[in-house]
């Protein structure tokens, strides 16, 4: 292995490949060339006899090929060939320019660094809080909420079936600066378990329960049955007084918020269907993505989403 | 049929079937991919439901025009002209018989497997397992009668029209056995047994040659025949035809890595998919030039001729699409064109400007001539079906040339501080008059394919009130 030749194929993989691409390239330049001339001598009207065989009455005459069309042919394989001297294409063979699509896009990410780097390095001292409150700034850092973010929150910021709603209160992992860096810098996963094991009866209890907390219609009755039960099986992660717990990323169950609500669904139905079946939430990692420098201008943008002006 | 429609030596009653075929599938497919157009302008057309959704109904649309609509019309014109060129009725009736109900068996089966959801995901091999043994049984049945009437020829030579089915039959059977191979688990449903970037490249490599060999090679043949026979002119050169036959099956084998560029296929693969590529534009091009220039001579009778004028302006589409393709295996040409509509537009210059357009002009040749007659029932209709057609696929691909670019174009924009300037769904917004247009393209064609097949059904009517014998002459 060396500057000009890799490793990646086995050394008969390798010859197999630069034998068989050579060899159609040159079958072809062969039955170009040893066709291209003829004996004929074209008539008055600049056509040559016919072969003499005809198929169902259908002559054909043994006309040249046409010049421009042999140069043609010719200029594409000469262009190849000097294609594969440059790039890789000939089995193990580099090509002379060392080039990879691995090594073209780091380059051209190094090139986009170089240019944009210090315009979002500019804003990397400046608080969250005064950031977002900086139009400029929040110019640039809406964009990276779009390019980025947008795909799961929405164009809006204001989410939807198990997207997190950026521009209310309701914060699962806390609204601080902080808290927004690190969910936007290292991810979260959010765990419901499922309660399947408590019987249908004990969801049905819990879920009114729920339901009463936020204070939406419910059953007295049953909902009186599923506090014992909220106290037994709920309490650890989401309290006594079910205000939740944003260190585990543990919902508020009173601010009448949901995640899970699909559209069309009931509420009384999306939390039944959360005891039942448990939910998994996972907000992937950008610092590695992006860069530490646009994490910290998109969190002074969803600080700001939810700023009262 | 009455007896006087059987001719003495040749088997014209497969021919006549599969060319009927070819109209009602032409319809079909072409009425579906208008629906899915409509789609992409009022999603509402979906109707929610799973079966009619664009997913499920755009694997319809290109398997029943490719192979119900393209095939059937291959299997007619190659029978028809084996046999003419030949001087030979075909191999075996029964087995050609075969090969028409076991054709139309695999369109049915796929009409209705496709919308219920079976698929194996490759694009132009969905059709599950059980249905590709029966392809594969159909297809070798076919590649028997076709090189078995090649054998028992009564002529020395081989006419150059039959080079170019017999290499694309035989190469499309290995094409299909090769792609998909797959491991059962259930009655309808398998996994291909190769795996990441293998599996990637073997369907490409599977996709491009259906593109070369189909809807290329096989209409080449047919071009070689009814393009002399309708201009009465002699074919231009027969060595031309032999560079560009031998060079057209060894390079089109290797371009299917252009359809990966930028993924997990290794560099070099894609290297020699672009280079090969593009030395393809020449052996292409060979072709157009040995039909245009068989012409020369006969130039006038375009005015007078509009079947005619479907197979030289069929000619003018292959020669633009086989230098827009080299064009666009490029690397830097395909880092804006892939993924956008330009490819859609690509495709359809081929499909309705090539593959439709000498496969209708065949027709209308070849359908007289199979009910004892020497002209369809109204030559003033064949000129109106030129120009919806000729119109309706210069609006498609125009629309779908400014929405690749402009797709391609809006999503490498970026702004001052290297963020991008369009979201996706801007794009999307952006494309909606090119889907409209390409809609009313749509429509055109399938107006087309409708006065066709009036045309079609009175000239066979026709025939039926002149009550002549077929023309004995072999």
């Amino acid at each position: 292995m060396n500057n000009l030749w890799t490793d990646s194929l086995s050394s008969f993989w390798s010859v197999w490949i630069i034998v068989i691409t050579l060899g159609t390239i040159a079958f072809s330049a062969w039955v170009l060339c040893a066709n291209r001339k003829t004996d004929k001598v074209p008539d008055a009207e600049g056509n040559v006899d016919t072969t003499g065989h005809a198929a169902d009455g259908i002559e054909e005459y043994d006309n040249p090929l046409p010049r421009w069309w042999f140069l043609l042919f010719i200029a594409t394989i000469v262009f190849a060939l000097g294609y594969l001297a440059l790039y890789p294409g000939l089995g193990n063979f580099r090509g002379a320019l060392g080039w990879t699509q691995e090594n073209q896009w780091e380059e051209e990410v190094a090139r986009a660094e170089e240019r944009y780097a210090p315009i979002f390095a500019q804003y990397q001292e400046i608080p969250v809080p005064e950031l977002a409150r900086n139009s400029d700034a929040m110019r640039v850092a809406e964009r990276i909420f779009q390019n980025n973010c947008a795909i799961c929150h929405g164009a809006n910021a204001q989410g939807g079936y198990g997207f997190p709603n950026l521009t209310d209160d309701a914060w699962l992992y806390g609204g601080q600066p902080e808290n927004i860096v690190a969910t936007i810098t290292n991810g979260r996963n959010g765990l419901m378990p499922s309660w399947q094991q408590l019987g249908s009866n004990n969801i049905e209890n819990v879920a009114n329960y729920v339901l009463s907390l936020s204070g939406l219609e419910h059953d007295a009755q049953r909902a009186e049955q599923g506090q014992s039960i909220f106290a037994a099986s709920c309490v650890a992660c989401h309290g006594p007084d079910a205000t939740g717990n944003q260190a585990l990323g543990a919902p508020n169950l009173t601010d009448d918020a949901w995640l899970y609500q699909a559209p069309g669904q009931s509420v009384a139905d999306a939390v039944r269907q959360t005891l039942r079946n448990g939910r998994n939430g996972h907000m992937p990692a950008q610092a590695a993505y992006i860069g530490e420098d646009r994490v910290h201008l998109v969190a002074a943008y969803v600080y700001s989403l939810s700023l009262q002006d | 049929m009455s007896t006087a429609l059987e001719h003495p030596t040749y088997n014209y009653k497969v021919v006549r079937q599969f060319a009927i075929m070819t109209v009602v599938w032409g319809i079909v497919g072409m009425t579906l991919g208008v629906t899915i157009a409509a789609q992409m302008v009022w999603p509402e057309l979906n109707l929610g439901l799973p079966w009619t959704s664009f997913g499920r109904l755009r694997p319809l649309h290109t398997n029943s025009v490719i192979f119900a609509f393209g095939g059937s019309a291959l299997f007619a014109t190659s029978y028809y002209v084996v046999q003419r060129t030949c001087q030979t009725r075909l191999f075996s009736d029964k087995l050609a018989a075969f090969t028409f109900w076991g054709w139309q068996a695999v369109i049915l089966s796929a009409a209705i497997s496709l919308p219920l959801g079976y698929t194996t995901s490759k694009e132009y091999a969905e059709l599950e397992w059980p249905i590709d043994i029966l392809l594969a049984a159909v297809w070798i049945s076919y590649a028997v009668v076709f090189l078995g009437t090649i054998k028992i020829r009564k002529t020395s030579h081989v006419y150059v029209a039959n080079w170019f089915f017999a290499a694309f039959i035989l190469t499309v059977a290995v094409l299909h056995i090769v792609n998909s191979a797959e491991v059962p688990i259930s009655g309808m449903k398998s996994y291909s047994i190769y795996a990441g970037a293998v599996d990637a490249m073997v369907q490409w490599w599977y996709g491009h040659n259906a593109v070369g060999f189909f809807l290329t090679a096989g209409f080449l043949g047919m071009m070689y025949y009814f393009v002399p026979k309708q201009a009465e002119r002699p074919i231009y050169s027969y060595r031309l035809s032999i560079v560009h036959f031998w060079a057209l099956i060894t390079i089109y084998m290797w371009a299917g890595p252009h359809h990966l560029h930028y993924t997990a296929l290794p560099d070099w693969a894609q290297s020699l998919g672009m280079i090969m590529s593009i030395i393809l534009l020449a052996p292409s091009w060979g072709g157009m030039i040995n039909g245009m220039m068989t012409l020369s001579g006969a130039w006038h009778k375009l005015r007078t001729d509009p079947t005619l004028r479907f197979l030289v302006v069929a000619l003018s589409f292959y020669g633009m699409s086989t230098f827009e393709g080299p064009m666009m295996a490029v690397k830097t040409v395909n880092a804006l064109s892939h993924y956008t509509d330009w490819t859609i537009g690509h495709v359809h210059a081929g499909a309705l400007g090539w593959v439709a357009m000498i496969t209708i002009g065949s027709i209308y040749h070849l359908l007289p001539r199979l009910y004892g007659q020497t002209e369809m029932f109204s030559v003033k209709l064949i000129a109106v079906h030129f120009w919806l057609a000729t119109i309706g696929t210069v609006l498609y691909i125009a629309a779908m040339w400014v929405n690749g670019i402009l797709q391609g174009l809006m999503w490498r924009a970026v702004n001052a501080d290297g963020t991008l300037m369009y979201t996706f769904i801007e794009a999307v917004e952006a494309s909606h008059p090119g889907y409209v247009v390409r809609w009313v393209g749509g429509v055109f064609w399938v107006t087309g394919m409708l006065i066709m097949a009036f045309n079609s059904y009175m000239t066979i009517k026709r025939r039926e009130s002149i009550g002549q014998p077929i023309p004995q002459a072999a």
